[in-house]
């Protein structure tokens, strides 16, 4: 696979991972449990509206085709989304969202722990920023994932609940293809099966402050940075991008 | 409403560059220490105001009453003696 | 002690607040106040952070569908920035003995009041345009008086929130810019906003100084420093040069200006309507009361489960 090609699908893949979960943050804004909460939560969408623009900006330029971020964000459709089924996931309620960024949020702190050493200098660049915003999601979530683990039963049950269901998608979080592995070989892209342990380490120990149990086997969904999705992400691609396709020629 | 899910208040301090002292910033209802600070980080932290923070249990602070303006502050005022340009440096001396 | 000492001692207190507010100090909250001074302020501070909290909704619904990412983004921040001014304001509030729980309480029962501008609809991507424009430019001039008013910790607040608001009304007035030089589509979209918007923004300043129930009382007290007809006026001496700069129409046919008085002079504004959205029969008050007490039921449970887990953590 040609470096470009490959380069440009692996940028998109986690831009469309960031814009997804923070297009979830922004539903939140104004409907957070506590003021502090909406306050949080809108930083949290906005440094992830930022990994996004940043790393559509470069898949653009990779393409070299004059698209911009916003013509990469606005003008695909479902199947052409790369993101992680996880980050489509609805809110639910408080427990999910943050089940959610802590599951995700692990091992994008992960990956982009290890793209800053990348040998492109632009993915560098762009994780080394990501890094310093995913650390503090991770801790926000598991700082939540504990109390409300061990807080009261309404709470247990509910985080009990969000994990049960958001299970499934944490094997996918793990899936790679050609893209990867072409790029893996030049240095570029980092290699996320041998992130698992670590990750495993991280959700174990959260988990086990929060009294709640690593679910066992069950459905494990594939295939979301291929453009398999959840019935989810065609309703919120329609609201997010309903503009934008309704007036092409405009500027915003 | 209940009192279950009424947080106190922590007032927070910020520090905006290193080596500066910590100063007030205003505070947050968080529910403990650990959470106050983050609160406080995303709060007061927004545009880049701090380098450092510090939360501290509102309840904990004890302030000095208006009343005591008089007593506290003021004999403060006759001891010019106090502050260095009370003092005539001679003339030709540059610096003491 | 006897009554005559005690009303002596009162009135004591009474020339002290006063002579200081005549002398321009500000008052603490540890310092005596006259009770009705006090009550005032918190109905005033309280209504002031309830619209803030409020005032996320209208564009809070647009965020999820801002036409760009860039948009998205300044959105958020401004959105995310009305919830801090929210929590600034509860916070200087608090000073005066009552805390947010409270508070919040008398918004969702429907005992206090919140800006009348927040129950208006957000129909089309320009209204966010016309909101930060005209909504967080008519706060400016209101909050920029306000930081200077008598109680220390709402001046300090205001001070604070008076840099944001440049933020927020430069953004939403680059929205409306944009889209007046845009498509046809684009500047019938900021025509229509600014249509719906206006009349409600100059209500925002409350009620003629002839019927301005409270005004007296503050003013005297410099928590209000200037009068609402006044600071209408200002806004609009400063708003209707910078509509006619992009091109857009303000839709009052009675606007002109008045070279003698220096002003813009203006139609009359229906203050019926006013009433009636202030008394809870606005297009979306019952919405927004409903998403407030939404979100303040389905997170008290996050709430409480927090405290009870301190609570756990502090036994041991
Ligand atoms: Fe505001
Ligand atoms: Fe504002």
């Amino acid at each position: 696979m040609e470096t470009n090609i490959a380069l440009y699908k692996y940028c998109v893949r986690i831009a469309d991972t960031s814009l997804i979960l923070a297009q979830r943050m922004c539903e939140w804004c104004g409907h957070g449990p506590i003021l502090e909460e909406d306050i949080a939560m809108s930083n949290m969408g906005l440094d992830l509206i930022g990994q996004s623009r940043g790393f559509y900006s470069y898949a653009a330029k990779l393409e070299s085709k004059g698209r911009t971020e916003d013509d990469i964000a606005y003008f695909r459709n479902e199947r052409e989304f790369l993101n992680r089924c996880i980050v489509e996931q609805p809110n639910t309620n408080f427990a999910f969202t943050m089940m959610r960024s802590f599951l995700h949020g692990c091992l994008a702190y992960l990956q982009f722990r290890t793209l800053v050493k990348s040998k492109d200098d632009t993915i560098a660049g762009l994780s080394e920023k990501a890094l310093k915003e995913m650390t503090y999601h991770v801790r926000h979530a598991s700082e939540w994932i504990i109390r409300l683990g061990d807080g009261t039963d309404v709470s247990h049950e509910k985080v009990k609940e969000a994990l049960e269901n958001l299970w499934q998608f944490t094997d996918e979080l793990f899936e790679m293809d050609e893209v990867d592995q072409a790029l893996i070989k030049s240095g570029i892209a980092c290699d996320i099966s041998m992130l698992r342990a670590e990750w495993d380490q991280m959700v174990n120990e959260v988990l086990a402050k929060a009294k709640l149990e690593r679910p066992l086997g069950g459905y494990q969904s594939k295939g979301g940075f291929n453009g398999a999705h959840t019935e989810h992400l065609g309703h919120l691609l329609s609201e997010m991008q309903y503009l934008p396709r309704a007036y092409p020629d405009a500027i915003w | 409403m209940s009192t279950k899910d009424n947080w106190p208040t922590w007032e927070v301090f910020t520090q905006q560059k290193n080596g500066a002292a910590h100063e007030h910033a205003g505070n947050v209802h968080a529910p403990d220490a650990e959470m106050a600070l983050l609160n406080a980080r995303d709060v007061y932290g927004r545009r880049q105001e701090a380098v450092n923070i510090w939360v501290v249990p509102s309840v904990a602070i004890t302030a000095s009453t208006p009343e005591d303006m008089g007593p506290f502050f003021e004999p403060g005022n006759d001891k010019m003696y106090r502050w260095p340009n009370y003092y005539k440096t001679p003339e030709g001396i540059k610096q003491i | 002690m006897n009554q005559p000492q005690i009303q002596e001692d009162e009135q004591k207190h009474v020339d002290a607040f006063n002579a200081r507010i005549a002398a321009g100090k500000t008052i603490e909250p540890k310092d005596w106040m006259p009770e009705k001074y006090r009550k005032q302020l918190l109905r005033m501070m309280s209504q002031h952070a309830h619209s803030e909290v409020v005032g996320m909704l209208p564009e809070g619904n647009w965020l999820t569908r801002a036409p760009s990412l860039m948009r998205k983004a300044v959105l958020l921040a401004k959105v995310q920035d009305e919830a801090g001014h929210g929590l600034y304001i509860y916070s200087g509030a608090e000073t005066l003995g009552t805390d947010r729980a409270e508070m919040i309480d008398q918004l969702l029962s429907g005992k206090a009041k919140y800006a009348s501008i927040f129950n208006y609809p957000t129909l089309n991507w320009a209204d966010m345009g016309a909101v930060g424009w005209l909504v967080d430019g008519a706060a400016i001039v209101n909050q920029t008086a306000l930081a200077k008013c008598s109680y220390g910790p709402y001046a300090r607040a205001m001070i604070r929130i008076c840099k944001e608001e440049n933020f927020h009304s430069k953004q939403g007035y680059q929205i409306m810019a944009h889209m007046m030089s845009g498509t046809k589509e684009q500047q019938e979209m900021a025509q229509d906003a600014i249509n719906r918007f206006w009349w409600p923004v100059l209500m925002m300043f409350g009620p003629s100084d002839a019927d301005s129930p409270n005004s007296d009382d503050l003013m005297k007290w410099k928590v209000k420093l200037y009068s609402n007809d006044d600071l209408r006026q200002r806004f609009i001496d400063r708003t209707v040069p910078q509509a006619e700069a992009i091109g857009i129409k303000i839709p009052d046919d009675k606007l002109k200006w008045n070279p003698t008085t220096r002003h813009y002079e203006f139609g009359e504004i229906n203050f019926d309507e006013l009433k009636s959205v202030i008394t809870g029969n606005g297009p979306c008050n019952k919405l927004r009361m409903k998403q407030r007490n939404d979100a303040h039921k389905n997170g008290a449970w996050v709430r409480e489960a927090a405290i009870a887990y301190a609570e756990k953590r502090a036994k041991e």
